[in-house]
C-alpha cells in the first residue's frame, strides 16, 4: 500500500507571530518556517506503518511556494521515500485555501493511486482543520479524523478519535483519508545521515495550473488584529485574601 | 541577532536541516532535564544513546565507522545547537569521544575501530580522552605516565586528571611513554585501556561549574593492557595530540560565543520585561548599551571563528597562520563569554546570583574555558611564535 502524506509549510511554533502594520495578515518575511506539527506527526506515522510491513511507499507533497521544497527534504530526512512539490503562489504571504488544496490532492491521488493519505488535523497558521474532510468529500472515500490511534487491519482501518467526552473507535474501508492529532505518536527527528541520504531522494516540481487548479484566493481577509493584551496578575498572601479580591471582580 | 537558519557561504540546506533537527532534540531531550543532570554530576547513559541516534556522535567521522563524513561546519552547527541548553557540562561530556575517538578512527587497527569506535559513535560506550597529568597541563611533551612493553601486553602505571567523563567511560584514549628513556615529544605513543581494567581506579572531582560533566583523576597501577591495543605506530602520539587541539581549540570558541548568546538572550529577555524608574530596563541607556556590548562581541568571536574554518576548508593559508589564528579566536570568543556572563548576571541583579537562572550557571563556566583546551596564555604565546613576533 502506497501512503501519501500532504505536508504545509507554516510559520514555525517558536516563532512570536507579528501582525503586518496594514492589517493584512501576519509578517512572513525572514521569519523561521518549519512544517506544520501535525504534519510530522502524519509523516511519521506513515514511516511507522511502513517499518510495520503494513506500507511499502510513503510519498509526500507540499503545496505552496517553491520554499516548501525544504519541508519536503525534512520529510524525507525522516524517512519518506519521494516527494512532490507543487509550486502554486509566488509570494510566501499568499494562503491556498484548502478548497484549492483538496483539489490539487485529489488531482495527485488520482495520478498515484494511495491506499491511504495521512493528513495532519489542521494547520498551525489558519487553523482551517477542512483540507482533509474536503478530500475524502471529493474522492467518495471514507474518512477517519482526529485520530490519536491508526492501525490498518487488511482493507480497513481502523482510526481511534479523540471526541469530546472520551474516544471513539471506527472501522473505515481503505482507501480513506485519515486526519491526525497531537497523541498519535511522537515524530522521530531527522538524523544527520539520513538528511544527507534525502538529498538523493527524488523530489518532483509541479505547479497547480498543470493540475487544471485554479488556485487564487476565493477568500478576503478584512482585518487581522494582535490578541488583546492580558493585564498583570497579582500575587495574594492567603486565601481570605483570594476571596476578597474574587468577590471584589464579581466572580464568586 | 541574526536567526542563523538559511543556507549561506558556511553552512548548506544539509547543515540547516540538521541544525532545526537539533533544535527540537536540544529543546526536547536537552535543556528540561539540564537541573537534574547538573545535581547528579553525570549524564544518563540513555542520552549517549539518543545523540547516538540522531547523529551528533559521529558528524566528523567517516561512514565505514558509523559516522557522516560531515565538514566541521557541521561540527559548528551541532556545539552551536547544544550550547542552546546553557550547560556546558552536558556538551563537553557528550562531546568526550569527540576528542577521545579521533586517533583510534585515525591510526587504529580494524579491531580497535569496530570494537570501540563503532560503539562509542553509537551512542552505546562512553569514550575519553585521558592526556593532562597532575605534574604538568598543557605541556604533552612532559608527559609521565608509562606503559611498558611485557610480551604480548603493556603495562601502565602514572596518573592522569581533569579527564572529562572520566567517571563513566567505558574507553580511555591514553598518552603514554613507551620509551621511557626518550624526552620530550619523542617516546609518546596512544594507548587504549579499557574501563575495567585491573588497576584503573577513579577518583571523582568536584568542580567550579560543568557539573553535570562527571570528571575524574585516574591512577594506573600495573595495568595490563594487550599490546594490540596500541593505537597507531609507537612513538608516534605526540603528533596526533596535537592535531586533537587545533580542532578541539575551535570547538571551544564555538562553545564561548553560544554560550555568550545564552546569556545575551536570557539578559535581553529580562530587560525587556523588568521595569525599573518608570521604564523598561531595556530602555535605560545604560543597559541598552550592555546589550549592544555583548551583541557585538559575540558577533565578532563568530565571525571570526568562521572565517578560520573556511580559510582552513580551502586551505588559504599556510597552517602557522591556521594555529595562531585559531589560538586567537579561542582567547576572544571566551573574552565575549567572560563579559557575556558578567554583564548578563549584572543585568539580571538579584535574579543573576540566584541559583536558576542560566547566565548564573554559565558564569561559572567561563574559567573552565580559558583554561581547557589551552590557557589563555598558552594560547598567546602560541599565536607570538607563530606570527613570528
Amino acid at each position: 500500500m502506497k501512503v501519501l502524506v500532504p505536508v504545509k509549510r507554516v510559520i514555525d511554533y517558536n516563532v512570536k507571530v507579528r501582525v503586518k502594520a496594514d492589517g493584512s495578515g501576519v509578517d512572513l518575511a525572514n521569519v523561521k518556517m518549519s512544517m506544520n506539527p501535525f504534519d510530522e506527526i502524519a509523516v511519521e506515522e506513515a514511516i511507522r506503518l511502513k517499518e510495520a510491513d503494513k506500507a511499502d511507499e510513503v510519498v509526500v507533497v507540499s503545496i505552496g511556494v517553491k520554499q516548501a521544497q525544504e519541508t519536503l527534504r525534512t520529510a524525507l530526512a525522516m524517512g519518506a521515500d519521494r516527494a512532490i512539490l507543487v509550486v502554486a503562489a509566488n509570494d510566501v504571504h499568499q494562503d491556498i485555501e484548502p478548497l484549492a488544496v483538496a483539489k490539487i490532492l485529489k488531482a495527485i491521488v488520482d495520478e498515484e493511486q494511495p491506499g491511504l493519505v495521512l493528513a495532519g488535523k489542521q494547520a498551525i497558521d489558519n487553523d482551517m482543520n477542512a483540507t482533509g474532510q474536503m478530500l475524502s468529500a471529493l474522492l467518495g472515500w471514507s474518512q477517519g479524523t482526529f485520530a490519536s490511534e491508526l492501525d490498518i487491519d487488511g482493507d480497513k482501518a481502523v482510526v481511534t478519535r479523540e471526541v469530546d467526552g472520551g474516544l471513539q473507535t471506527i472501522k473505515v474501508n481503505l482507501p480513506a483519508v485519515v486526519t491526525v492529532d497531537l497523541r498519535l505518536n511522537e515524530p522521530r527527528y531527522a538524523s544527520l545521515p539520513n538528511i544527507m541520504k534525502a538529498k538523493k531522494k527524488p523530489l518532483d516540481e509541479k505547479t497547480a495550473a498543470g493540475y487544471g487548479v485554479d488556485s487564487s484566493p476565493r477568500l478576503e481577509v478584512v482585518k487581522t488584529t494582535e490578541p488583546a493584551t492580558r493585564a498583570a496578575g497579582i500575587i495574594v498572601g492567603s486565601v481570605d485574601e483570594l476571596v476578597s479580591k474574587l468577590k471584589e471582580a464579581g466572580a464568586v | 541577532m541574526y536567526e542563523n537558519s538559511t543556507a549561506d557561504r558556511y553552512f548548506t540546506e544539509e547543515h540547516q536541516a540538521f541544525r532545526q533537527s537539533l533544535r527540537s532534540f536540544v529543546e526536547r531531550e536537552m535543556t528540561p532535564y539540564v537541573e537534574e543532570w547538573e545535581n547528579l554530576g553525570r549524564l544518563p547513559r540513555e542520552l549517549f544513546r539518543k545523540a547516538g541516534e540522531v547523529g551528533i556522535q559521529g558528524v566528523l567521522f567517516p561512514e565505514d565507522v558509523g559516522g557522516s563524513n560531515g565538514d566541521f561546519f557541521m561540527q559548528v552547527v551541532v556545539t552551536e545547537e547544544m550550547s542552546r541548553c546553557g550547560a556546558g557540562g552536558v556538551c563537553a561530556s557528550l562531546g568526550s569521544h569527540s576528542i577521545g575517538i579521533p586517533p583510534v578512527v585515525k591510526y587504529g587497527s580494524e579491531e580497535l575501530r569496530r570494537t570501540f569506535a563503532i560503539p562509542v559513535i553509537r551512542g552505546e560506550k562512553i569514550a575519553a580522552l585521558a592526556v593532562t597529568e597532575p605534574g604538568g597541563g598543557s605541556d604533552v611533551a612532559a608527559l609521565r605516565t608509562t606503559a611498558i612493553r611485557d610480551g604480548d601486553e603493556f603495562v601502565v602505571n602514572g596518573e592522569k586528571t581533569f579527564i572529562t567523563s572520566g567517571m563513566q567511560a567505558d574507553v580511555f584514549t591514553v598518552a603514554v611513554r613507551t620509551d621511557p628513556d626518550a624526552r620530550g615529544a619523542g617516546g609518546i605513543s596512544f594507548l587504549l585501556v579499557p574501563g575495567e581494567t585491573r588497576g584503573l581506579q577513579r577518583h571523582e572531582l568536584k568542580k567550579m561549574g560543568w557539573w553535570a560533566s562527571d570528571t575524574a583523576q585516574l591512577s594506573f597501577s600495573d595495568c595490563r593492557v594487550p599490546a594490540s591495543y596500541l593505537i597507531g605506530e609507537e612513538g608516534k602520539g605526540f603528533k596526533a595530540a596535537m592535531m586533537n587541539f587545533n580542532s578541539e581549540r575551535l570547538i571551544i570558541a564555538v562553545m564561548a560565543y553560544s554560550m555568550a548568546q545564552v546569556c545575551y538572550e536570557e539578559a535581553l529577555a529580562w530587560a525587556q520585561q523588568r521595569r525599573a524608574f518608570g521604564s523598561t530596563l531595556s530602555e535605560h541607556q545604560v543597559i541598552r548599551h550592555k546589550l549592544v556590548d555583548m551583541a557585538a562581541r559575540i558577533d565578532a568571536a563568530r565571525c571570526l571563528t568562521y572565517d578560520i574554518i573556511w580559510r582552513h576548508m580551502h586551505s588559504l593559508d599556510p597552517l602557522n597562520l591556521y594555529v595562531a589564528r585559531t589560538s586567537m579566536a579561542k582567547v576572544t570568543a571566551t573574552d565575549a563569554m567572560k563579559f557575556c556572563a558578567d554583564e548578563a548576571v549584572q543585568i539580571l541583579g538579584g535574579m543573576g546570583f540566584m541559583r536558576g537562572t542560566v547566565s548564573e550557571r554559565i558564569y561559572r563556566e567561563v574559567k573552565v574555558l580559558t583554561i581547557g583546551g589551552g590557557t589563555d596564555e598558552v594560547m598567546r604565546n602560541l599565536a607570538a611564535s607563530q606570527l613570528g613576533i
